[in-house]
């Protein structure tokens, strides 16, 4: 009963977002990829494949952030404001259960919304060269650490709109989000420096934030590099550890939070 | 056992920029409510009311206290089985349908595919959406958002309906529906505890009420018991002095009042006798003696006066 | 019917946007003048650190680097369009490109044939694009190519055939290297500058690079070494003619006539040459080969 009541949620929430017209973004992302396409006479041809790669994934990265945040604002805080939070939980299933499945629905429409835009990478990358080539398959290691970036980004915005409201959740994640991409060369700064507070303080923050920066491999792909296998793994088990540990925090909270 | 079971509950908010001042939005309240009545909860905007309904629903914690439905702790999924909740001035997603929505309800509980199809159409029936239950919810108004709010609260047939202010907001005909749909609850042997500040309401429908002011109780029990209790007689003597009439004030309700020769003092029913006895012995002729027949309104904003002022409150039957 | 609204009258409204756009474009035009020179002097931005710019670039790094490498290569090319010759930020520009992205090889190849070549047609500091490539290595060490670039600037600008030819070797050392590296390590090192040894190079370059700058770079010096050639030899036939007939020859219909010639000859940019009373040969003063593209006086 438990996971499927979750699973409601997860639909629901998925639901939500495309009738919010929110996937309309890849409206704008297919113009960019038309327009990039079409730009491309002007440039030698052995780097035209680079661009392409390079604007296509840091767009799919761009517009899946906007909306993992535009979204994830939303998620309780809407809820709770607009009050249909009420219904929902005379319902007999737990708060967690709500967390848990909003959490997962978010995840799911960015999945759904960063396919569409892949597809219309590979479509215009088919364009541009007329057949693939081996290494290209590398472009979806990339595409998969974009979307294990988004799910970070969405546990933080969970996080953040269990006790703040939507603006200042924004910009909470949002700067978060730069910190942890900054993360290596803060640790890096803090190496170098003699105080060793301030390198005590900059070790701490590497490790606490998330560290986005372990997920930048668009540069590396976009020259038909490949990630090694173990690194797949141990990003990947570091974003699952890390979604946990945020969900259960939001969990934490929001079960003792007075609904006023 | 009884379907709603309140005891000693308190509920402390702390208010104030830094959180340092507590602000008791309920007090020590105890209340039970019996299966198959219809029990209104009265009193004036910020009495507690939704503070009350809120930690029945789970939505707040109590600081003191409990709360039990139907034995099982309030706000836990166990009691969701038995309890339907409809909140004040109610929001629901507005993308949806009715259809959909209490279809996305229904899947909350253990109802299977045939059963929630069935339980659906049937609620649509009651409040009387059949119609539009292909409509988005965005393009209805308030009455109809509030009967379908009130067909979400009964989509798993719950032996206890909770309704917070339920016809708040509505034109008379949605409130005559809402009555409707009370009532017929009533007819099916559900317990409804709602929360009004709309008297009338209170009177056509419920068995008994309770009037929390402040946080407290002030009074509980059949509405015809704490009516009569107050009723009486509204007597206008001739009287030469005020220190005549001094013998009727321990028999009256309220201290009499003096003006130009004549006295007006309220007795209640209990005392009339005694009252006409000291009338003939002590030489104040009787100019009028009439029935009160004392309205709800009456009776409330006179307990809320007492509370105010100090005065014990009346005492729960 | 329109609903009666209390909105003032829509052509009003119209007449005030018009009004509105007529006093903004010539306003733009004219600010678009004023603010000239204070775009003019691009020595004067603040050039950023690349290393900087790339944690900045929050992931973004490679797409940053293309623009940044999109705009070298427009700052190249406009310098040569405006006639100035000078190109004072392109080192600063590519080294922000290749601190983004050290895989982005067209710029390090960029940097080694333009840092290199002396002016008008480049920076003429040598020293920079060995500097640059030899980044490009420790960052690509399986790109044998970029021995290859690395090589021709000892070869062609510096003339330290030593230098050229350990790169060569190097680069020859790759499996999948071509094997035409490993003749090249010995030829430099056994003849030093020569002409055909300059050509192949050259044509190298010309048939392996996809950066249209680099490529007509590259087929102007073969026009170059061609002409260079062709004038060698018509010079040599004018001197047989001259101990033949006692005088130069004025018209390459002469040497025709002598036999020394088969046909008219074209230099690479399909224009006679000229022959010259004193016995040289030049070219048509219409042609658009650079003779000064050629190596340094005083090495072929």
């Amino acid at each position: 009963m438990n996971s499927a009541q979750t699973l409601t949620i997860v639909r629901n929430t998925f639901r939500e977002a495309v009738r919010d017209r929110v996937l309309y973004n890849l409206i704008a992302f297919a113009l960019i990829m038309i327009a990039s396409a079409l730009l491309f006479g002007e440039i030698s041809i052995g780097i035209q494949k680079t661009i392409l790669l390079n604007i296509g994934l840091s767009s799919i990265s761009v517009f899946g952030l906007l909306i993992a945040i535009f979204l994830g604002i939303g998620l309780v805080y809407k809820e709770m404001d607009k009050r249909s939070l009420y219904a929902l939980l005379s319902k007999p299933i737990r708060r967690s259960q709500f967390i848990v499945g909003k959490f997962l629905g978010l995840n799911f429409t960015i999945l759904v919304n960063t396919a569409f835009m892949s597809l219309g990478l590979w479509a215009a990358l088919f364009y541009l060269t007329r057949g693939f080539e081996p290494q290209d398959i590398y472009i979806w290691e990339a595409i998969y650490f974009i979307l294990l970036q988004l799910s970070l980004v969405i546990a933080l915005c969970l996080f953040f709109s269990c006790f703040s409201t939507p603006v200042l959740s924004a910009v909470f994640t949002f700067v978060a989000y730069v910190i942890g991409n900054l993360a290596s060369d803060i640790r890096t700064f803090g190496e170098l420096t003699e105080n060793p507070l301030l390198g005590a303080l900059t070790t701490g923050i590497y490790y606490m934030l998330p560290n986005f920066s372990n997920f930048n491999v668009s540069s590396w792909v976009a020259h038909g590099n490949p990630v090694e296998g173990s690194v797949i793994l141990w990003n990947t088990l570091y974003a699952l550890c890390y979604d946990a540990i945020l969900v259960t925090a939001s969990v934490w909270i929001f079960s003792r939070k007075d609904l006023k | 056992m009884a379907a709603i079971e309140i005891s000693g509950l308190s509920k402390d908010f702390l208010v104030g920029f830094w959180r340092k001042h507590r602000f008791r939005a309920l007090d020590r309240l105890s209340l039970q409510i019996e299966q198959g009545e219809v029990f209104g909860f009265l009193g004036p905007n910020g009495a507690g009311k939704t503070t009350t309904l809120k930690i029945l629903t789970g939505l707040i914690f109590p600081t003191e206290g409990t709360a039990t439905i139907l034995g099982k702790p309030a706000g836990q999924p166990e009691a969701f089985l038995h309890a339907g909740f409809l909140p004040e001035n109610p929001y629901f997603y507005d993308y949806l349908t009715p259809q959909e929505l209490l279809d996305y309800f229904a899947r909350f509980y253990p109802l299977t595919p045939e059963e929630r199809k069935r339980r659906c159409d049937s609620v649509l029936d009651q409040a009387g959406l059949s119609d539009v239950r292909g409509r988005p919810l965005r393009k209805f108004s308030k009455g109809m958002l509030q009967r379908v709010g009130i067909a979400q609260a009964i989509l798993h047939e719950p032996e206890i309906v909770l309704l917070d202010e339920p016809m708040s907001g509505l034109d008379p005909v949605g409130r005559h529906e809402v009555r409707e749909l009370i009532l017929q609850l009533k007819a099916a042997g559900k317990t409804v505890f709602f929360s009004t500040h709309i008297l009338s309401d209170a009177e056509a429908l419920c068995d008994r009420i309770a009037i929390l002011n402040r946080g407290k109780l002030v009074g509980v029990g059949q509405i015809s018991d704490l009516l009569r209790r107050q009723a009486g007689y509204d007597a206008v003597i001739e009287c030469p002095s005020p220190e005549a009439i001094a013998p009727l004030a321990p028999l009256a309700a309220k201290p009499p009042l003096y003006s130009g020769g004549h006295c007006r003092v309220q007795i209640p029913e209990q005392e009339l006798s005694r009252f006409l006895s000291l009338c003939q012995g002590d030489g104040l002729r009787l100019i009028s003696l009439n029935p009160v027949r004392l309205s709800l309104e009456d009776y409330f904003v006179e307990v809320l006066r007492d509370t105010e002022s100090g005065r014990a409150p009346a005492a729960a039957s | 019917m329109s609903p009666r609204t209390t909105a003032p009258a829509s052509w009003k409204m119209a007449l005030l946007l018009a009004c509105g756009f007529a006093v903004l474009v010539p306003t733009q035009m004219t600010l678009n003048r004023r603010l000239a020179p204070y775009r003019e002097t691009p020595e004067m931005i603040w050039v950023p650190s690349g290393k900087i710019l790339r944690a900045l670039s929050l992931g973004h790094n490679g797409l940053l680097a293309d623009i940044y490498w999109t705009r070298a290569v427009q700052y190249y090319g406009r310098q040569r369009v405006d006639r100035k010759f000078e190109y004072p930020l392109l080192s600063s520009l590519l080294d922000i490109t290749v601190a983004l992205d050290p895989q982005l090889l067209i710029a390090y190849k960029f940097g080694g044939v333009f840092l290199a070549a002396p002016p008008p047609y480049g920076t003429g500091e040598p020293q920079k694009a060995v500097a640059l490539l030899r980044l490009a290595l420790r960052e690509n060490p399986g790109e044998w190519r970029l021995w290859h670039d690395l090589g021709f600037v000892y070869y062609w600008e510096l003339k330290d055939y030593k230098a050229a030819s350990e790169a060569y070797l190097q680069g020859s050392r790759n499996p999948n290297a071509a094997p035409w590296m490993q003749v090249m390590a010995a030829v430099i090192l056994q003849k030093g500058g020569d002409r055909q040894t300059s050509r192949f190079l050259w044509t190298e370059i010309f048939n392996s690079s996809e950066d249209v700058t680099i490529r007509e770079n590259a087929r102007d010096h073969i026009d170059t070494l061609r002409a260079l050639d062709d004038i060698e030899e018509l010079e040599r036939r004018a001197a047989t003619f001259h101990g033949q007939t006692g005088r130069w020859p004025l018209a390459a219909q002469e040497l025709i006539a002598a036999g020394l010639l088969q046909g008219i000859p074209l230099d690479p940019a399909q224009h006679p040459y000229q022959f010259q009373p004193d016995g040289k040969v030049t070219l048509h003063p219409s042609s658009t080969v650079k003779l000064d593209y050629g190596p340094s006086p005083g090495s072929l």
